[in-house]
């Protein structure tokens, strides 16, 4: 049935039962951009290092602000990211844009540091059983682990920012309870998370499911600090930023040409393309600062070099466009 | 920048599957009969309410729609379930008639190179072609739904003001159309632009009369839909299999998903009446005759687990 909830001195929300309410969109939205890192991780082709290097590069040039490079992960896990130190130190860093890459313990965060990581990301989550099967620890546990990288980096004044995964549903458990989430949410950002990422993992959420868990995400972390990492698994990720937006959030996440399968459902598509989410803002009137043919170039460079055809619809009817 | 009222959501949605028609119009391969007869039948278990079975344009244009007699002819009508089919002009409402249909389609332009380039005439002349057919679907006691085609754009005159959508929806509401459907034909609009056009078209016609059509082509869609469900639209026209690509950019997809449609308001908690299951049948089914993927996100993703 219909959502309703309970939002005590809220403003009530469009997806509940009957209400009106003016809402404005935000005037920039800060585009994080994954591909780099969340994407090729989630592609079968190994790519070469400087092929990592040269997106990331072409992908400063469009003026996105924040890149995901690469993540000190054991290569054993992970071997796409185990060129990490070598990406990291070769590409051009632009003034006007962040590295981020993703530290999941102390050991990574260290490696990360000598070779010249500014920011770095820690990737917690909303179900107990995806956190076991995905980092092989609890929820608690994996929470432990990252207060002492947070700690360690406030120290060395390096930003952190936080991911939770499965916030809107587990390839296991389902549906997850937004209390749970808005729980995880606020543990990163108490930690000293300066920013949170909402991901819907397994892009099965929907606006209802998407306003529901803001709603009480909000209640504890300002939607300043919360960004959203929608997947378009079942095709509901703009419609799910959309959303976020008409909410109060004004960070997104997203993934040139899409990059980046959906490892629960072989051959689904995973990752929301960057170019159709700037298609969407700048439509709307909506700045993030970043040209939209650059990502595509940027797109069609890199699906070269996967020998694959792009995820990004905005790319198809460009290229075809008579 | 865009500031909007916002309604609650419809609590139901009247799902017009536009496949069998604008969806194997728009498809290279040539249809055999059986096969469409076969996939509306699909449709019609699949509990959708309305289902555009055919078109009635003159074969020498429109090859996949040659059979529209037999069509009309071949399928099962659900009860409670409309069959409406194109008619471009009397000519072809006399031939739908005779064939047994019981609800016809018009099909308007916002845009007048649009209209000459597509219909070979004005839009004005399109009208008055079209007053011909709702005057004498009225005398037959048949239904009249309206369409407007390059809502939020067009492929030759780029930019279409939302007034001009306006006054082609207020005509043809106004000539007996008890529905006037909004298509965004190259899919180039954006959530803004559909509640811009909204505004200006729902000052003419009730909201109750409108629908959305709209286009994937930029990956829009149903951001688009939920503006417009916002708005208080609620009938949106889909594809299943999002079949139909987009005649002006070559290979890019065109109609929306019906799947994605049912996925998205489902999950909203709003009634269709659609059993997704059995629509996602009706589209592996057509995919397989047509030897293509689907366009579907949600049946791509539901058959590889």
């Amino acid at each position: 049935g219909m959502v309703s909830v309970s939002m005590g001195r809220k403003k009530p929300c469009v997806f509940c039962t009957r209400c009106t309410l003016t809402h404005e969109y935000p005037e920039y939205v800060k585009m994080i951009e994954v591909g780099p890192r969340d994407g090729l991780q989630n592609e079968k082709e190994m790519v070469p290092t400087r092929v990592k290097i040269q997106l990331i590069n072409m992908l400063s040039e469009t003026g996105l602000p924040v890149i995901e490079a690469t993540s000190f992960v054991s290569s054993k896990w992970v071997p796409q990211m185990a060129d990490h130190t070598e990406v990291l130190q070769a590409i051009h860093r632009s003034s006007h844009a962040r590295y981020p890459v993703l530290t999941p313990n102390m050991h990574g965060f260290q490696d990360a540091v000598a070779a010249g990581a500014t920011e770095v990301a820690v990737f917690g989550s909303a179900s107990e059983t995806f956190s076991q099967k995905n980092i092989n620890c609890s929820i608690d546990d994996s929470m432990l682990k990252f207060e002492e990288v947070i700690c360690t980096a406030k120290q060395q004044q390096i930003p952190v920012r936080g991911y939770v995964s499965c916030a809107l549903g587990c390839p296991y458990e389902g549906p997850i309870e937004p209390t749970k989430v808005a729980e995880v949410v606020k543990r990163l950002y108490e930690l000293g998370c300066y920013e949170v990422s909402l991901g819907d993992t397994i892009g099965v959420g929907t606006p209802g499911s998407m306003a529901k868990m803001l709603h009480y995400v909000m209640e504890e972390v300002p939607s300043s600090a919360l960004a959203v990492h929608c997947h378009d698994t079942y095709g509901q990720a703009l419609a799910n930023i959309l959303t976020a937006l008409q909410m109060g959030i004004c960070a997104v996440d997203s993934s040139v040409a899409g990059l980046g399968g959906c490892p629960y459902a072989q051959g689904a598509s995973g990752n929301v393309s960057t170019e159709d989410v700037l298609y969407m803002l700048h439509g709307m009137g909506i700045k993030t600062g970043v040209d939209l043919s650059k990502v595509i170039e940027a797109g069609d460079f890199i699906c070269k070099a996967l020998n694959r055809k792009t995820n990004s619809k905005v790319a198809q009817a460009r290229s075809k466009s008579s | 920048l865009a500031t909007c009222t916002w309604k609650a959501l419809p609590q139901r949605v009247k799902i017009v599957e536009v496949g069998p028609r604008d969806g194997l119009q728009n498809e290279k391969t040539l249809v055999p009969t059986e096969v469409k007869i076969h996939l509306i039948d699909m449709l019609s278990e699949a509990g959708l309410p309305v289902i555009e079975a055919t078109s009635f344009v003159s074969p020498e244009w429109v090859p996949q729609m040659a059979d529209q007699v037999e069509v009309m002819k071949g399928i099962n009508r659900r009860p409670g379930v409309s069959y409406p089919v194109l008619t471009p002009n009397l000519k072809g409402f006399q031939a739908a008639v005779k064939a047994g249909a019981a609800e016809v389609a018009i099909f308007g332009a916002a845009s007048e190179l649009f209209s000459k380039k597509n219909i070979n005439c004005s839009v004005d002349e399109s009208l008055q072609r079209f007053e011909e057919v709702t005057k004498a679907a009225k005398e037959a006691g048949v239904r009249v739904r309206g369409y407007v085609s390059c809502v939020l754009g067009c492929p030759y005159e780029g930019q279409v003001s939302p007034d001009k959508v306006a006054q082609v929806a207020k005509r043809l509401y106004s000539m007996g159309c008890y529905e006037i459907s909004l298509g965004d034909t190259i899919g180039v609009g954006t959530p803004g632009g559909m509640a811009e056009l909204l505004e200006a078209v729902s000052r003419e016609v009730p909201v109750d009369a409108l629908a959305v059509h709209c286009h994937d082509t930029y990956g829009q869609a149903l951001a688009n839909i939920l503006i417009a469900l916002q708005m208080g639209i609620s009938v949106v026209d889909s594809s299943v299999a999002g079949l139909g690509g987009c005649p002006y950019a070559q290979g890019a997809s065109g109609n929306v998903a019906t799947e994605d449609v049912v996925y998205m308001l489902h999950g909203l908690g709003i009634q269709t009446g659609v059993d997704l299951p059995k629509l996602m049948d009706a589209g592996a089914f057509i995919c397989r005759s047509l030897n293509r993927k689907t366009s579907s996100k949600v049946a791509q993703a539901t058959c590889k687990l």
